[in-house]
């Protein structure tokens, strides 16, 4: 593999979408190759986790106009499930509860589905819990985690942590993690993103969607991003994250009125 | 793309039952009198005394109305238009699988329950019904050598002719409900399960019911007995062809458990529901009940019921020793037109005894689907308990979902809890689980799953995928 000119992984040009038809991005550009972590930050409402559920394709948001592409193909039109089977995986940020549903089997059908677009063979009860319990290390959870319902009853900590369980069996191509670090304790929040960049590879990307600089502490990004109205504002080093814990949004508010001032 | 419609869709999967066996049979001329029940009787080759029962009841019943307090509207059934008995021409019951009918075989095996030696299942004891008659009923012989009586209820009237006329009738009155008193006049087979004291059934027992004709209706009678210490587990399966008319089942089901006894009666209906516009479809008005007559006895019923047009029925326990236990786990999924009516009764007479009720209603289309339920504690019934759990999911916007819980309490010792919820399928837990690879069609069943994974959990191990697969029969795809 030629490692001096890395392939794309996720391209998104001029992305505008709306849920419940109230626009919420205005024209999202991101470029993301293989072996890249990007940030992305900024305030509550800014678009954040709007562009998440888009790139995961949640029926509730609508893509109003732009493109998102996925190792160069369109993916606007593919379901949900289909994003996932071909390597994007959303990390939530309030992942839901679904009691009822065993956790070791929604992992089991869930793994096999994107073992089956893999051509690799899907795994049996047994052959699973091996796998299973073999990636349960990485996140330093309990097996009795895996007789449980599906996140039902998880504490805020535990429920992240299923989250990268799922990331670590589904073995995606890109993972957009929405504030992981969210809700969690300094160990827990270790424990979480250890298992991220223990899980990071030369062939898969990252998009960590965070308010805090202290997750990038643990995991250094390779760009930032500030989002801001539906828009990313600013781009740039992990130095960018640094400024903006010290002087908080709103020196980005400052730096964009310097700009129309100039112009 | 508008989701409730592909839900909707996904719950409106073909009937997979809906065949006709194509077999010679020997009905009796249509209508109901005197005659008819003792040309019953006769053809049964019955002691007098069943005879006088059935007269007796038909009497009761000239003398009753068809209820019509459920709010259930069907087009009311011609008792006279009805066919009281049906049997595949062979009249006796053989002795052996080897002299049934191949294609009665066959059409077992067409529905999933082998009956001869090779494929039958390997712990499970199965009595089959073909319209009014049992056809077989397998590992009779390994039952017996622990006491253990399963057979046809007719066989049982010849045969223990002790036990029947001193428990039938003794937990339904002949007298009871309408249907009951129907069903008690003209019933034709159904099953006979004794379980001697202290014995623990070696297997789960299972009686599957299969309607063939089309004008013929099925009133199929169980009673089922465990005396002092014994256990059962036992089973019933049901599945109809599809006519474009109504069928009438009218079952009554009694159950009696002595000291110390435990029944577990668990239900999988199919009975053909009608078709996507409402017609046709069997009418399901059934009475069972259980009685736990024995101190510390137990009676559980859980059911799954996903076909008939109108299911009407409320398997009930009457908890008259002390510290007895009645339990109910309902799963009722309806679509299109269809109607369920259905709940429980526990009637808490003993002092100490305990109730329990978990109720799951699934309805889509059009379709109806009520919990209906009486809890009723009597003065003596001092340090009773109940809990009652009823919850119910819509899926789409016309149908229906109504939760009736009845509470009667004359006794201030005692502790009732009731809890009800209704819920639609979140497109979030749909989102969440599709957004891990899983696809929309598997998602729902999943769901659906889960929301009913309380009843699940309370089916015999061998029955519960069974039933598991069923919902995904109807909601086609599959269910982990």
């Amino acid at each position: 593999m030629n490692l001096s000119t890395p392939e794309t992984i996720l391209s998104i040009q001029d992305l505008h979408a709306s849920v419940e038809d109230q626009q919420i991005l205005y024209g999202v550009n991101l470029l993301i190759k293989e072996g890249e972590i990007h940030a992305i930050m900024g305030r509550n409402g800014s678009g954040k986790s709007t562009l998440s559920k888009v790139i995961a394709g949640h029926p509730a948001y609508k893509v109003l106009s732009g493109s998102i592409n996925f190792k160069g193909t369109n993916i606007l039109e593919l379901a949900p499930e289909e994003r996932a089977r071909v390597g994007i995986f959303l990390g939530f940020q309030y992942p839901v509860e679904i009691p009822g549903v065993s956790n070791l089997e929604f992992l089991r059908v869930a793994t096999n589905s994107r073992r089956k677009e893999l051509l690799k063979n899907e795994l049996d009860t047994f052959e699973f819990e091996d796998l299973v319990k073999e990636r349960l290390k990485i996140v330093e959870m309990d097996p009795a985690f895996l007789e449980r319902s599906v996140n039902e009853g998880f504490s805020g900590g535990e429920k992240k942590r299923n989250e990268i369980l799922q990331m670590a069996l589904l073995e995606p191509v890109i993972s957009i993690l929405d504030e992981t670090d969210s809700g969690l304790d300094i160990d827990a929040l270790r424990i979480v993103a250890s298992g991220i960049n223990k899980l990071s590879h030369p062939n898969s990307a990252t998009i960590l969607i965070t308010h805090y600089q202290r997750l990038l502490n643990e995991i250094t990004p390779d760009f930032v991003h500030i989002m801001a109205d539906g828009k990313i504002i600013k781009t740039g080093n992990k130095e960018l994250a640094i400024d903006l814990e010290k002087s908080g949004y709103d020196f980005i508010d400052k730096n964009t009125k310097d700009k129309e001032l100039a112009k | 793309m508008n989701q409730t419609n592909t839900v909707e869709e996904i719950v409106s999967q073909p009937y997979k039952y809906g065949f006709i066996t194509d077999i010679e049979t020997e009905k009796i001329p249509k209508g109901l009198n005197e005659d008819v029940i003792k040309l019953i009787s006769k053809k049964k080759k019955e002691p007098e005394f069943l005879l006088k029962f059935r007269l007796r009841a038909y009497e009761q019943w000239l003398r009753m109305k068809e209820p019509d307090w459920s709010g259930l509207n069907y087009s009311k059934v011609d008792y006279q238009n009805l066919v009281y008995y049906a049997a595949p021409k062979q009249d006796i019951k053989k002795k052996s699988l080897d002299e049934v009918d191949p294609k009665l075989l066959e059409t077992f095996d067409k529905l999933g329950i082998p009956l001869s030696e090779q494929k039958r299942l390997s712990n499970v004891a199965v009595d089959a019904v073909f319209d009014s008659v049992s056809i077989a009923t397998t590992y009779k012989e390994k039952l017996a050598e622990h006491g253990v009586i399963f057979c046809s209820i007719s066989e049982a009237i010849n045969e223990y002719p002790d036990l029947i006329e001193k428990y039938m009738g003794t937990v339904v009155p002949i007298n009871d409900n309408f249907f009951a008193a129907l069903n008690s006049a003209v019933f034709s087979d159904g099953s006979f399960v004794f379980i001697p004291k202290g014995i623990e059934c070696p297997m789960e027992l299972s009686s599957y019911f299969r309607i063939n004709s089309g004008d013929t209706g099925q009133f199929e009678r169980t009673l089922i007995i465990a005396e002092e210490s014994s256990s059962v587990s036992y089973l019933e399966g049901c599945t109809a062809p599809m006519f474009d008319t109504n069928t009438l089942h009218a079952a009554v089901v009694e159950l009696v458990a002595l000291d110390n006894a435990s029944i577990k009666y668990s239900t999988v209906q199919n009975w053909y529901a009608g078709n996507e516009k409402g017609i046709g479809g069997i009418y399901n008005f059934v009475t069972k009940r259980g009685e736990c007559r024995g101190k510390k006895s137990k009676i559980s019923w859980s059911q799954v019921e996903t076909g008939s047009a109108i299911t009407w029925k409320y398997p009930s326990c009457i908890l008259q020793g002390d510290n007895s236990i009645g339990e109910f786990y309902s799963i009722a999924l309806t679509n299109n037109f269809q109607k369920a009516d259905t709940g429980t009764k526990m009637i808490h007479i003993g002092k100490n005894t305990k109730s329990k009720i978990v109720s799951k209603g699934i309805s889509a289309g059009k379709s109806k689907n009520s919990y209906r339920g009486l809890v009723s504690i009597s003065p003596s019934a001092e340090g009773s308990r109940n809990y009652s759990q009823c919850d119910s999911m819509l899926i789409g916007d016309n149908a229906s979902a109504n939760t009736y819980p009845y509470i009667q309490s004359k006794q201030p010792q005692s502790n009732i809890e009731h809890e009800a919820s209704t819920c639609r399928i979140s497109e979030d837990q749909l989102f969440y689980l599709q957004s891990r690879g899983i696809d929309f069609e598997e998602s729902v069943s999943m769901l659906i799953s889960g929301f009913c994974s309380d009843v699940f959990n309370e089916l015999p191990m061998e029955f519960a995928s069974e039933a598991d697969k069923l919902l995904a029969l109807k909601l086609e795809g599959s269910v982990g």
